[in-house]
């Protein structure tokens, strides 16, 4: 498989204040990871600059940057948490 | 009632009773009850209250954030690795989200156990835990007008306890 599929990355926090979304859509290349989503995401105008601790969670799990997303995947950017 | 030899764990598991995000008032009270009647030793209700002052500022009011979804998973998984962990028999979870003034409750925490030690060790750890890796986020408002989104913790891939869930009696 070739070409490249959309991705829905949901945004929390300070990241949904500053974008004004609560979503940024991107397209991923087919077979493509978490470290080339974190790629696309660090080439964001606005976010660019916000991706400092951040984790990436697919389909509600952390996942680490050589995990493969695929499509139809429900993405999230995680800023640093703080719960309690 | 336990004789004095018995060891931890050996109450009936009851499971995660409640383990959810949720824009309700929070009742501490009213989560042990909902852990049910047993004949456990030791009950223990945590909860965590939205202090009125951070860092030399005064709050105002906090405003939680949360990935609403995964937050329920991810208490329930927490909320098992604790049981797995210390023997503890049951363990109820609630945490607000939503605009919360001081002193609100925003976190409880309910534990019921044979013996006061995997009671507390399992209160703490949900707390502790859910402080690492809950997908919830808290703006706090300060009497001057502003706000800001608090630092926290970065989640670790893979830190859903796959492996101690795995060592669990599931």
């Amino acid at each position: 498989m070739s070409g490249r599929f959309p991705v829905h990355v949901q945004l929390f926090g300070k990241h949904r204040e500053i974008v004004g979304s609560s979503v940024v859509e991107l397209e991923l290349e087919a077979g493509g990871t978490v470290a080339d989503l974190r790629g696309l995401l660090a080439a964001h105008p606005v976010l660019g600059g916000w991706l400092g601790g951040c984790a990436i969670a697919v389909n509600r799990r952390y996942e680490r940057d050589e995990s493969v997303v695929a499509v139809g995947d429900e993405v999230a950017i995680i800023p640093p948490v703080a719960g309690g | 009632m336990s004789s004095v030899g018995e060891r931890h764990g050996e109450a009936t598991p009851v499971g995660v009773v409640v383990a959810e995000v949720t824009e309700s008032e929070l009742d501490g009270a009213e989560l042990l009850r909902r852990l049910g009647d047993s004949s456990d030793g030791a009950v223990i209700v945590f909860e965590g209250r939205v202090r009125d002052h951070n860092g030399g500022r005064v709050v105002v009011r906090l405003h939680y954030d949360a990935y609403a979804g995964m937050a329920a998973d991810v208490l329930q998984e927490i909320s098992r690795e604790a049981l797995a962990r210390t023997g503890a028999s049951a363990i109820g979870v609630q945490h607000r989200i939503g605009s919360l003034e001081p002193p609100s409750v925003s976190l409880v925490v309910a534990v019921s156990a044979a013996h006061r030690r995997p009671a507390y060790e399992a209160s703490a750890y949900v707390i502790e835990e859910l402080k690492r890796r809950l997908p919830l986020w808290k703006r706090e408002e300060y009497a001057d007008g502003t706000s800001e989104w608090l630092g926290g913790h970065t989640p670790e891939a893979g830190a859903r306890g796959d492996a101690m869930v795995m060592r669990g009696t599931e």
